[in-house]
């Protein structure tokens, strides 16, 4: 039997928010290991993809099958038990919860998640402030504890939503380190990312999005290549 | 004699023991309520009529099935926090999504169903119920003398509430609480059973009014009344303390109880009403109750 990659198989997906349809069909595909970048203007509907993918958006229709696993039919609650972990675009640290708590609050979902150690030495930030509120952390450091508290559970397929939305340029180039690691280490992400210099250090491949529809794809050599393409797709 | 502003310090003591356990009673109902309006976002009329189910089940267990008061200290909560979940599943999950008032009607009706349905079948006058043999006498103070069962009320419930608030402060369970009280979706997505966490604190909540309704049968008389007497002070309570603040609930609770005894020293009159007007001296001075977070 050929070992199959792909890890994630979205086709002809829909998603709708009450009565905006958001979602008009969209189809792509990841492998395991790969890092893929949703690009595209403001409200394409990469953040949708991303909430649709996570099971938080439930009005929907289409395929999704994750690892084998129909997703359509995974309640909300069973979708990071799969592997499935999910940084959302808002960072979503809790203000009732300290560091500590907001760090331990998801469940461990597989074997092989980080260590607290392994967590600190990659977020040095993070150490020693156990007992603050979650956010009373820097912009940074908020978005530091949103990926290390997905990295912990042991997930190893990575929805990371604009993880540098908003952070200045030193703390860019740490998560971009990061994200480094988090390729050496195997896993697999979907990131949505507006900086491109940022999209495009450790990304193998790029999705670009359109009135929710998946409209082109790149590979990251071909991008590079071709900046002109890309800034057309986004007006810049 | 001692005296303080020309009453004897005896008689001072003795009403703060008293408003102390009236103040348990609110404080165990009012941190039930606290934590459905926090987590489940409904303002939970049926908590009276659900402490009185308490008292009238703890009653018809040694009437009816012959089970003593500890017995009924575990069984009763369970009686009544199963109700609940049943509530829970068949209604109240489909009132979520939508206005607070659409709950707030439904939990009000229940109460007055629940209310009427005993009445129907009890009668309106009061069952008296046997104060357990263990917890029979006095402790002779000096300054009162307190009946041993009111002193075990206090005891009682003060203990509960400081458990249930260390288990919601410092625990596991308690962080996954206070993160889906905030962001229920996201819990979600991080896979843990939000849907399942509701239905059990709800059953979990009213089951703490049938425990206030257990420790209340031997004091107060078992009427079909007693919960919309109690719950209506019980949400001004809620409402001082701050609306879903845990921890102010149970000092609320226990504070106004002490407030309302001393109240009945100085001014018996006015005992009613002292609730209400500290009510609305907090709601003018601090909007969002004494320990509540300002939005």
């Amino acid at each position: 039997m050929i070992e199959d990659a792909t890890r994630l198989e979205v086709e002809n997906l829909h998603s709708w928010y009450d009565e905006s349809h958001i979602l008009h069909g969209a189809t792509m595909k990841v492998s395991k290991g790969e890092i893929v970048t949703l690009l595209g203007r403001n409200g394409a509907g990469k953040t949708t993809m991303m909430r649709t993918l996570a099971g938080v958006v439930r009005q929907r229709k289409g395929k999704l099958v994750f690892d084998g696993h129909d997703l359509m039919s995974t309640p909300a609650h069973r979708v990071a038990r799969l592997g499935l972990g999910y940084v959302p675009e808002e960072r979503g640290i809790f203000s009732s919860l300290n560091v500590a708590e907001n760090l331990v609050l998801p469940p461990v979902v597989k074997a092989g998640g980080m260590s607290i150690e392994h967590i600190y030495e990659l977020f040095p930030n993070l150490k020693g402030r156990d007992s603050t509120v979650g956010t009373r952390l820097s912009g940074g450091e908020q978005q530091m504890l949103a990926i290390a508290r997905i990295l912990r559970t042991g997930a190893d397929f990575i929805l990371l939503d604009e993880p540098t939305e908003g952070l200045a340029p030193v703390i860019v180039e740490d998560i971009a380190r990061v994200l480094g690691e988090l390729k050496n280490l195997g896993l697999t992400i979907i990131l949505v990312e507006q900086n491109i210099q940022f999209a495009t250090a450790s990304a193998d491949r790029h999705y670009v999005m359109e009135q929710g529809r998946i409209v082109d794809e790149f590979s990251n050599e071909a991008l590079l290549s071709d900046m002109a393409r890309i800034n057309a797709y986004l007006g810049v | 004699m001692p005296e303080i502003f020309g009453v004897p310090v005896v008689v001072l003591l003795g009403q703060i023991l008293l408003g102390l356990i009236n103040g348990s009673f609110y404080a165990v109902l009012s941190l039930g309520l606290a934590i459905i309006f926090g987590m489940l976002n409904i303002i939970n009329f049926a908590h009276g009529a659900l402490y009185m189910m308490g008292a009238f089940v703890t009653w018809l267990c040694l009437s009816q099935l012959g089970l003593n008061y500890w017995a009924a200290l575990v069984v009763v909560p369970l009686v009544v926090g199963a109700f609940g979940i049943v509530i829970e599943r068949l209604f109240l999950r489909h009132l979520y999504r939508i206005d607070h008032l659409y709950s707030l009607l439904f939990t009000f009706g229940l109460a007055l169903a629940l209310e009427g349905l005993f009445r129907y079948i009890f009668g309106a006058a009061g069952k008296p119920y046997p104060v357990p043999q263990e917890l029979t006498g006095v402790f002779k103070l000096g300054f009162m003398i307190l009946p041993i069962y009111r002193a075990w009320v206090i005891v009682a419930a003060v203990t509960v509430c400081v458990a249930v608030w260390l288990v919601i402060e410092k625990t596991k369970l308690g962080a996954w609480l206070r993160a889906a009280t905030e962001n229920p979706s996201l819990v979600t997505a991080f896979g843990i059973n939000v849907p399942l966490m509701l239905t059990l604190t709800y059953g979990f909540c009213v089951g703490l009014a049938g425990f206030a309704g257990v420790l209340a049968a031997p004091i107060y008389q078992v009427s079909p009344g007693m919960g919309s007497n109690l719950i209506i002070i019980v949400f001004a309570v809620v409402v001082i303390g701050g609306l879903g603040s845990i921890g102010g609930a149970i000092l609320t609770g226990l504070g106004l109880g002490v407030i309302e005894g001393l109240t009945k020293v100085f001014y018996p009159s006015a005992s009613t009403i002292v609730v209400f007007l500290v009510m609305v001296l907090v709601l003018l001075l601090r909007p969002s109750g004494l320990f509540g977070k300002e939005n």
